[in-house]
């Protein structure tokens, strides 16, 4: 299968091992990854903060880079940016009367996937282990995004696939159906509130007695690890592509500069 | 739009308890410095939250009852001047009398009339929101009526010459111990041996009540529903004390909103499964009161409803935010909404707290002024009360579409853009376009040097600052996936300029 690579502007610009991670996942099983080289942006923050105008090109834009036969489906490492894809993007082009760009904007999030999604319903992983070699010697913890879990109703999915990780120690996140108080702009808008929720969320992390919180929104994650961070705590964060890819020869590290497998190094 | 009958043909705001009085961001700074409140609320709502989700799962057509209240919600929206009618003409034919009120200063006229023609200047409540909404209590007193709450949490918080801070529990904020100390302080003839144990509380407060309920001529209430087949009025309570205020007195006074309307008892039977379930995380709730205009000998003799606008037909007019009008006020969404678990229902400065009322509220009374505008923002967007709403309102496409709303209406109003509308035209030239964004990218190790060396960004400056007041940033890579990408994979040369990339990918083993 030809799969589009929809890196979303977090991961492309700060997290770009979660996008190598994604292209390894895929290519180990066997797939062709392209990289549609006009995207840019799913427009979230846009239309989530009310700027509805603003959002209109950036819309545009996602659409035109996708809107392509050459690929069969797009994922996307993110829950919050494919659920964007899927629920926002007709809703933008209509609130601009363009109804020709909401039929593309449609058919572009028809195709569109989350990567667990994408992985369990298209491509059958059942076992990451003994399918794609993941092995993860660590202890880790899951936090289930709000748009993941409850716009794209994910289930399990995603800690399905982490629970058939080789060697890693999965432990249960206590409320961790709670939003961790990102919320994109909500955590400048209302900074004491999203700090108070993102407080709650460290210490329930904190309680597993975890190495690493895991989880498949790039945002949450950096929102979550740069309050680990300030408290001083070692505990990490890590995108669950980046666990997935990581194998027994290439193991990705957990401490500084997290190295990706790319899944060559299985010498 | 349509408008309702006796109504003018201009939508009109309303007014009364509905009102943020100072942004959120502030009040939220002040409630959240409160570690009593969020101790005391955090256990309550999860308390109630656990409960509810015992409940909904043992019916298994949960999300079918739920799309039935929604259809019929929906259908008394698009037909209700002709429900009003059809409820006006049976009520009045069963000895009722109907008054229409545009907004909260009439809607008090009217009740605080209807008050003095009997001659009374105390009466008995029933635990109602529309009367919150148009601060009832509040106009009475000033024309010398005294009004009692008679729901024990509703008493607390008027005892206590506080703010109800949740539409069903409204001493939701404090714990027994302080309701203890109320009732020492302003409960007159209470044991001074009282002690906290809520049972002993409970018998307090009737003793109180007793007295109130054997004098009182009059009552105010408001209603769960109204049936227009019937003229029917109904009230849905857990503890009795309604009742007592329904049937006991001569004079009984209904203050209720337009959109509690539904078409016949049939569709009743919907919402009385909903209703318990999502408020109280009961199968059913105690007390259900009908009444049917007047008995003979029976009840109260004089029967009114006030039916009240104060902003309705302008939130009906908003094509995508009048749904908010299905809301039967459960508090599903305020208990598991996050931002309400911290702040309380006094950061949202309306009778509405909450998810809904962040939505509710500036529907109602516009959203023009600051405080109100904030209000919308109040939301992670986490969409859990979108989940537990028993008539499926969509809040967060809601509180999405007043912030454009918002966003919009400060367009060319300013004489300068706020930094966030600065940073959000820069953003979206930036990206809408992979070129751009790409070669904004290369800058990427401009951001590493921001960074200490401990490799993280720990303030920013402007509105950012927020972000960085509790969470770090980390240090930006030294180089893009794109710019990885189009090294690694398509060779220097082609990157960035090609807005289709079908390149074959150089072997990359598995
Ligand atoms: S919006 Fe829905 S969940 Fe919230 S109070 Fe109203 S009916 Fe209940």
């Amino acid at each position: 299968m030809r799969i589009a690579l929809f890196a979303t502007c977090i991961v492309d610009a700060m997290y770009p091992r979660t996008a190598q991670a994604t292209v390894s996942i895929l290519e180990r099983l066997g797939h062709e990854v392209v990289f549609p080289a006009g995207q840019a942006c799913c427009g979230q923050m846009h239309v989530n903060s009310g700027y509805l105008k603003e959002a209109v090109p950036v819309v545009a834009n996602h659409v035109d880079a996708f809107d392509t036969e050459e690929y069969d489906v797009a994922v996307a490492p993110s829950g919050s940016c494919v659920a964007s894809v899927k629920h926002q993007h007709p809703m933008v082009a209509r609130s601009c009367g363009d109804t020709a760009l909401e039929t593309r904007a449609a058919a572009v999030g028809a195709r569109t996937y989350e990567l667990s999604e994408l992985l369990v319903d298209v491509l059958g992983v059942t076992d990451a282990g003994a399918q794609l070699g993941s092995y993860f010697p660590h202890r880790v913890t899951y936090h289930p995004s709000c748009h993941g879990m409850r716009l794209l109703r994910l289930g399990d999915r995603q800690s399905r696939l982490l629970r058939t990780v080789a060697g890693i120690d999965l432990v249960d996140l206590p409320e961790a159906d709670q939003c961790c108080g990102f919320g994109g702009t909500f955590s400048i808008k209302n900074a004491d509130v999203s700090s108070a929720m993102l407080e709650d969320k460290a210490a329930n992390i904190r309680t597993t007695g975890a190495e690493l919180c895991t989880g498949g929104d790039a945002s949450c994650l950096m929102h979550i690890g740069g309050g680990l961070s300030r408290q001083g705590s070692n505990v990490t964060t890590l995108h669950l592509a980046e666990i997935l890819a990581s194998t027994m020869g290439a193991p990705a590290s957990v401490t500084g500069d997290v190295h990706v497998s790319t899944g060559k190094a299985t010498r | 739009m349509s408008t309702f009958l006796g109504m003018p043909s201009l939508p009109v705001f309303g007014s009364g308890n509905l009102h943020a009085a100072e942004s959120f961001p502030k009040a939220a700074h002040r409630e959240l410095g409160n570690a009593q409140l969020r101790a005391n609320l955090g256990h309550a709502t999860h308390t109630i939250r656990d409960k509810r989700l015992q409940v909904v799962s043992e019916l298994p057509d949960w999300e079918q009852l739920r799309d039935a209240g929604s259809a019929i919600k929906e259908s008394v929206m698009a037909r209700l001047p002709e429900l009003l009618e059809q409820f006006e003409q049976n009520f009045t034919a069963r000895g009722g009398v109907i008054h229409w009120a545009r907004d909260a200063s009439e809607a008090n006229e009217i009740v605080a009339g209807l008050i003095r023609d009997t001659g009374e200047t105390e009466v008995v409540k029933v635990k109602s929101m529309a009367t919150q909404e148009i601060g009832l209590n509040e106009y009475l007193e000033e024309q010398g009526i005294a009004a009692f709450e008679t729901d024990l949490a509703e008493l607390i918080v008027q005892l206590d010459h506080d703010k109800p801070s949740h539409i069903l529990v409204p001493a939701i904020h404090k714990n027994r111990t302080e309701i203890r100390d109320i009732f020492l302080r302003e409960m007159p003839g209470a044991d001074p041996e009282l002690t906290d144990n809520p049972a002993v509380l409970a018998m307090a407060a009737r003793a109180h009540l007793r007295r109130k309920f054997l004098t009182a001529k009059v009552a105010v209430s408001g209603a769960n529903f109204a049936l227009a087949d019937s003229g029917t009025l109904a009230v849905v309570e857990s503890e009795g004390n309604g009742r007592m205020c329904l049937t006991l007195p001569e004079t009984l006074i209904t203050v209720m909103g337009v959109e509690k309307l539904l078409p016949s008892w049939q569709d009743l039977e919907v919402f009385m499964q909903l209703l318990p379930r999502s408020s109280t995380g009961e199968r059913m709730n105690p007390y259900t009161s009908l009444w049917t205009g007047v008995t003979e000998g029976d009840g109260p003799q004089n029967v009114h409803l006030v039916l009240l606008d104060n902003g309705r037909s302008a939130a009906l007019a908003d094509e995508m935010g009048r749904s908010a009008l299905h809301c039967i006020r459960c508090s599903a969404c305020m208990n598991v909404c996050p931002v309400y678990e911290r702040t309380g229902g006094h950061a949202y400065g309306s009778t509405y707290p909450g998810p809904i009322g962040a939505i509710l509220s500036p529907l109602l009374t516009g959203i023009e002024s600051e405080e109100n505008s904030s209000l919308p923002y109040a939301s992670s967007l986490c969409g859990a009360c979108y989940d537990a709403c028993p008539v499926k309102i969509n809040i967060p496409d809601i509180l999405v579409h007043l912030r454009s709303v918002d966003v919009d209406s400060q367009r060319g109003k300013k004489k300068l853009p706020s930094q966030m509308d600065v940073g959000m035209s820069a953003a979206s030239w930036a990206l809408s376009s992979g070129k751009r964004l790409g070669l904004l990218e290369r800058g990427l190790p401009l951001g590493r040097l921001a960074a200490g060396r401990d490799k993280k960004i720990k303030k920013l400056p402007g509105i950012a600052a927020g972000w960085t007041q509790s969470r770090d940033i980390p240090a930006p890579p030294a180089q893009s996936f794109r710019n990885w990408w189009a090294k690694e994979r398509q060779g220097a040369e082609q990157h960035g300029g090609k807005t289709q990339d079908t390149t074959q990918n150089e072997e990359t083993g598995a």
